[in-house]
Formats: C-alpha cells, sequence, structure tokens
C-alpha cells in the first residue's frame, strides 16, 4: 500500500503530535521559542507566581529587540548608556532579570550578534527546517523561509510554551502560493509578497497554513525567502512555509546553532524528505505569474492595499463591496491622497530601511546599488538604515555599504525593531509620510497620525534620492 | 480564568472591518510588565474622533463589542485582549477573526463570536437601543425582538471557557507523554538538542555570507 502524499505541513505536523485528543485537538511539541522582551514579561510572571520552572531553556533563545534605541548604546568605556523612557528601560530590565532567574540563552544589547528575533533566529542557525517555533510575536512566520512550522503566540501561549514546549493546537487548513516564471527586471521578493497580499487580501489566509512554491521562489536567497515568509500574517496565514532546498541548506551549514558533523549529515537526511510529496493536496491553490509584477507598494492602511509604481491612488467608488469604498475612502482620508495620483507623484518626508522584513545583508546591499552617487533628495527629513543585527551591521561595514549611506545622507543606525512600530523612539511625525521597508501600514502603526507607504529597500532607496515615490527602474536603468 | 456562560448587556455598535491591533492598542502602550490597566489606551486612535463610539454614554460599560470581518488582524500581542477585557468586552461578534487574536481572546475569557455579516448589521442596529445576549450553553446570539442567531466554536475552546480551565495546568498532567516525545526526538531526531545553550552562546558566528 502507497502511502497518502503529504504536504510539507502535513508531514511536520504528524512528526510533533504528542496526543490528540478526541475532538481533534492536539498537543504539539514545539521545538525552538524565542523570547523577546514585549511579550515576555506577563508570562513569566505567570510561571512564577505558579511556581513553576522553564521547561526547555535549552530550546528557547531570548533577545531585546523592540524597545532598543538605535542610536550608540554603549558609552567610551563599553558600558551600557542608560535608555531615557523608565517603561522601555523597566521592560529591558525586566526581561534581563527574566533570563537569569530562570536559565534562558539570552543575546545582550551591547553583544554583536543583538538583532531583530527573525533575523537573529536563522542567522545562528537556531531556525531549522522541520522544526516547530514560536515567538511572541506575528512576524515569526518569517521562519518559514527555512521550512520550519513557525508561527506567532500571544503571551498565554508563550507562558504554556515555557512551561511545558508544547500547545494545544488544531490543524490548519493549507493553501499553496504558486508563482511561475521568472521576476523581470528591479522586481524584488517584497514586490512578490506584496503582490500575493494584494491578490489574496488581508484575511486571505485566515485559517490556513501557506506553503509558497514555484520557479520564482525555488530561485531565491533564503533571504529573500525570509522576505516573502515573514509578511505570510498580513496575509492572514499564521505561517508561511518555504520547502527546504539546497539553498537552504548551503545557507544554514556552519551557523553556530546549526547542527554540525555526524548530525548535520543525519539532518540533512531527515530535512530531504520533508517536500510535500507529488499529488499531495492542498485545500486551496492560487498562481500567480512572475511576469505580472511590477516594483509595488501600498496606497492605504491595509498591507492588501496594493498597487504597482507605475500605477495611480485608486478612487473608493471603484470598490463594488461598500464596506470596501468605506474602508478606502477612509485610508485616504488618512494618507492624505486623492484618488486618481499618480503614485510617483506622490511626495515623501522619511525613509526606513530596517524591519524583520527587510534588513538582511542582501537588503542593504540592494538598497546600497541604488543610492551609490547620489544624494538623499532636501525634502526628506529623516532617513534611516537600521540593519537587523550587529552581525549584520558588521558586515555591510565590511563591505564599505556604511559609507555610501552616509556620504548619501542616511543615517546609519544600531539594530533593533525600530521605525517598524516605533516602540522605542524612532518615530514617523503626525501627518508626515514614509516610504518604509516594514511589514504594516496600520493607523499610527510608525507614530500616531505617521503616514506609511510599504516598499522593498530598493524602492526605498529610489523614493530617498527623489524625495517622491519613484519607479526604482529609472535609477537602476540610469546606473547601467 | 473565570468560567463564562453567558454576556448578556449593552453593544458597541461598531461595525468597522479590518479593526487591526494596532487600533486595538497602539505599539507604546506594550511597554507594560503587567496586564492590568490597558482599557485606558484600547482604542486610543479611535477614540480620538469626536462622537466615536465608545464614548457614546449609551454604550458605557457595554459587555460586547459587534465588529466587522478580519478583527484583530496583525501583531500577536495579547495587549489586545487585556485591553478588552480592561474595558469590560467579555464577547466579539464579528463576520472574522485573525487567528492569533481570536486565541488570545479565549486564553483571557473573551468570547469571540463569528456571525454572518447579515446577522451582524442586524446587531449593529439593535445594540444602539437595546442589549444583546450571547448564550454558551445554548450556542446563540438573541436580542429582545426574537432575533436568534446560532454560532459555532471550538468544542476544547468553548469548554474551557465554560468551564475555566487552566490550560497550562491540563498540559502538565500530560507530563508523562511530553517526557516519552522527548526521548523519541533525542533518538529520532538529535540534531535538534541545541549544543551550545545554556552557558550564554559564546562563541563568534562563523559561516556568514
Amino acid at each position: 500500500m502507497t502511502a497518502q502524499p503529504r504536504t510539507l505541513y502535513e508531514k511536520i505536523w504528524a512528526d510533533h503530535v504528542v496526543e490528540r485528543r478526541d475532538d481533534g485537538t492536539c498537543l504539539i511539541y514545539i521545538d525552538r521559542h524565542l523570547v523577546h522582551e514585549v511579550t515576555s514579561p506577563q508570562a513569566f510572571a505567570g510561571l512564577r507566581a505558579a511556581g513553576r520552572p522553564v521547561r526547555r531553556p535549552d530550546l528557547t533563545l531570548a533577545v531585546p529587540d523592540h524597545n532598543l534605541p538605535t542610536t550608540p548604546r554603549a558609552d567610551a568605556a563599553g558600558q551600557m548608556l542608560p535608555i531615557a523612557d523608565p517603561a522601555s528601560a523597566g521592560q529591558l530590565a525586566a526581561l534581563r532579570g527574566n533570563v537569569a532567574e530562570f536559565g534562558v540563552p539570552y543575546i545582550d544589547a551591547l553583544d554583536a550578534r543583538q538583532g531583530i528575533v527573525h533575523v537573529i533566529g536563522p542567522e545562528q542557525g537556531f531556525t531549522l527546517p522541520g522544526a516547530t517555533l514560536v515567538c511572541g510575536d506575528s512576524h515569526t512566520s518569517a521562519h518559514g523561509a527555512l521550512g520550519a512550522l513557525a508561527f506567532g503566540i500571544g503571551t498565554s501561549e508563550v507562558e504554556h510554551v515555557l512551561a511545558t514546549q508544547t500547545l494545544l493546537l488544531k490543524r490548519s487548513r493549507t493553501l499553496e502560493i504558486r508563482v511561475d516564471g521568472s521576476l523581470g527586471f528591479g522586481v524584488s521578493p517584497k514586490d512578490v509578497v506584496l503582490a500575493i497580499i494584494g491578490r489574496i487580501g488581508a484575511a486571505g489566509g485566515t485559517g490556513h497554513v501557506i506553503e509558497f512554491t514555484g520557479d520564482v521562489i525555488r530561485g531565491m536567497s533564503i533571504e529573500g525567502r525570509l522576505t516573502v515568509s515573514n509578511m505570510s500574517i498580513e496575509g492572514g496565514a499564521r505561517s508561511g512555509l518555504i520547502a527546504p532546498d539546497e539553498t537552504t541548506y548551503a545557507y544554514l551549514k556552519g551557523r553556530p546553532m546549526a547542527p554540525a558533523g555526524e548530525a548535520w549529515d543525519k539532518a540533512v537526511a531527515w530535512w530531504r524528505t520533508l517536500p510535500s510529496d507529488a499529488g499531495a493536496a492542498y485545500d486551496k491553490s492560487v498562481v500567480l505569474q512572475a511576469s505580472d509584477i511590477a516594483p509595488s507598494l501600498t496606497w492605504g492602511t491595509s498591507p492588501e492595499d496594493v498597487v504597482p509604481i507605475t500605477g495611480a491612488v485608486p478612487d473608493p467608488e471603484s470598490f463594488v463591496d461598500p464596506a470596501k469604498r468605506a474602508a478606502a475612502q477612509k485610508s485616504l482620508d488618512y494618507m492624505g491622497l486623492v484618488p486618481g495620483t499618480r503614485m510617483e507623484d506622490v511626495p515623501i518626508e522619511h525613509v526606513f530601511i530596517g524591519s524583520c522584513t527587510n534588513s538582511r545583508i542582501e537588503d542593504l546591499r540592494a538598497a546600497a546599488a541604488v543610492v551609490k552617487g547620489h544624494r538623499v533628495a532636501d525634502r526628506i527629513r529623516q532617513a534611516l538604515i537600521v540593519p537587523g543585527s550587529g552581525l549584520v551591521k558588521r558586515q555591510a561595514e565590511a563591505e564599505g555599504l556604511d559609507r555610501i549611506f552616509r556620504e548619501a545622507g542616511f543615517e546609519w543606525r544600531e539594530p533593533g525593531c525600530s521605525m517598524c512600530l516605533a516602540m522605542n523612539p524612532d518615530k514617523v511625525p503626525s501627518g508626515e509620510r514614509c516610504a518604509s521597508t516594514s511589514n504594516r501600514n496600520f493607523v499610527g502603526r510608525q507614530g500616531p497620525g505617521a503616514r506609511t507607504h510599504l516598499l522593498s529597500p530598493a524602492m526605498a532607496a529610489a523614493a530617498a534620492i527623489r524625495g517622491r515615490l519613484t519607479d526604482v527602474r529609472e535609477l537602476m536603468s540610469e546606473d547601467a | 480564568m473565570e468560567a463564562v456562560r453567558k454576556v448578556e448587556g449593552r453593544a458597541y455598535p461598531w461595525g468597522a472591518s479590518n479593526i487591526d491591533t494596532d487600533i486595538i492598542i497602539p505599539a507604546h502602550w506594550l511597554k507594560t510588565t503587567t496586564r492590568e490597566g490597558l482599557g485606558k489606551g484600547a482604542f486610543e486612535s479611535v477614540r480620538a474622533q469626536p462622537g466615536n463610539v465608545f464614548d457614546d454614554p449609551r454604550y458605557a460599560g457595554a459587555s460586547v463589542l459587534v465588529a466587522g470581518d478580519n478583527f484583530g488582524c496583525g501583531s500577536s500581542r495579547e495587549h489586545a485582549a487585556w485591553a478588552l477585557a480592561d474595558l469590560g468586552i467579555k464577547a466579539v461578534i464579528a463576520p472574522s477573526f485573525s487567528d492569533i487574536f481570536s486565541g488570545n481572546a479565549f486564553k483571557n475569557g473573551i468570547v469571540p463570536v463569528v456571525l454572518p455579516q447579515e446577522a451582524v448589521d442586524r446587531l449593529v442596529e439593535v445594540a444602539r437601543t437595546d442589549e444583546v445576549t450571547v448564550d454558551l450553553e445554548t450556542m446563540t446570539v438573541t436580542t429582545p425582538y426574537q432575533d436568534r442567531f446560532a454560532f459555532d466554536l471550538d468544542p476544547f475552546r468553548r469548554q474551557c471557557l465554560m468551564e475555566g480551565l487552566d490550560e497550562i495546568g491540563m498540559t502538565l498532567a500530560q507530563d508523562t507523554a511530553i517526557s516519552k516525545f522527548e526521548a523519541g526526538m533525542a533518538k529520532d531526531r538529535p540534531w535538534l538538542a541545541v549544543e551550545t545553550a545554556n552557558e550564554g552562546i559564546a562563541f563568534e558566528a562563523t559561516g556568514r555570507t
């Protein structure tokens, strides 16, 4: 008898069922748990109140990222400078206290390996194919790029994982998103994922785990795949898997926390069995053609509000659904945009290149390639480059990217979440407009009243140079 | 967690779609280390608008929120559920919810009730003048006007709500099964052990491109 063909998700799920209840709820083992300062203090407090230890500190890794300022952190003697906001300082101190009390491995703010949880997981080799990985952060979906079943959880679940190394879950439905063909000139992974969300909508993946497939995904580097999987949640899906392949193994081999020697060989042999079997069925499939995808960006206050850079601000009247029409009007009012305006005619005041979506070395290289030989436009009030980790920063400096950015008028900052959600001092002032490589354009996301356009690092760089939203292909061909 | 069997009272007749977690509780409120007091920051950007539903005296102290589809999309912040709970909201009725928010709501004794858009529209209308009742026993939402809308809940989550169960306590009772699973994992997938953990991570990164 041949076994039923299974998807990547079904295989990982089956490998992690500790127990199945009669109602279908399963106790699922969690192989990796990333912890940061914002969503963990109440979880540790819960453990303390109940007198419970952390079951597997060895499978847990903590790092501060959301609250840290991106200005220099240490004085001349290498001591941590005080954090101005007492609430931020308190949360960071709580994490330090909690990891010490509960024996959780911890990367400190001044460590070169510090960075955004979703950057350091893959970078350190903590994230592995076929593993279950969770974090109290919705962009945990990013780790799916390496073939890990990775998803964001709330603080009660963080406590549950700390105490038991498991979660009670129901199996999700599966959604295949296949991108066929090959990407056009100037089109990046960010454009691909924006096009996907524009197509399926902000709730299109709700209740589903996505598996991204097709030649375009196969052809992407791990960093490109991380950008795509990262934004699965913006399409409503908690997880966005990509089957591991030679690209994945080449990326992971030799990373500090990845297996080595005999364990590595065993792991790779196992990982090779994970990709979805031929004939495996998905509950839903969506196919996009790469040739239809242009450099893209958002115009509104939902990540599904996507338009190619060659397009215009839509007319709310063009939406058939009355709820969508009302929402579009509200978005345009908030964004200060008039229907019919060409996206390329929209001026901006801020540029943010960073976040767990686009702060890796390839992102910085793509932006630097556009910036090289240009200056940030006079009307730009602030243009920030925030590397995703200290190691990304160090690598970029070794390649001279920091000089390119600084000479052009960008600020070169310390790693963290920064202006993606404005929990630290990096904020966009009310009514001002930001070209941002982050993942959410929600009302008030980058600061109260801030207006966000989501786009790729190369597009953000182009916008910085021109002082308005710009088709990066114009600058790329100029340089060619 | 306190058991929830029935939620009855006034409801905020909002009906707005795609209410994301940044609207429910903006990021600057997340710097707390406790679960309490977040009601002050709930819907901050909405409440900055004159005539908003949350500051309308007719709905003061409402225990139900009626909203549009994709409620709670965005971040995993449980602060969204804590903020609603702190406002006194014990049930949210909407055509759809984000997966993470819905899980967080259950864990805080807030019932996420999924009803079709027509039913939600009707409840928005009724809630302007009257109370609504969410009953977990009968799995219905009712109004004083003979409206009766049946809804579904995952049976396990319903049981947790109605009995106020402590999930961690329940899972810890399965300790033997978890230990057995871990033993199997150590044998079949030994590479999942993180060799370098426990003593901090005292090594330099290698293998970077």
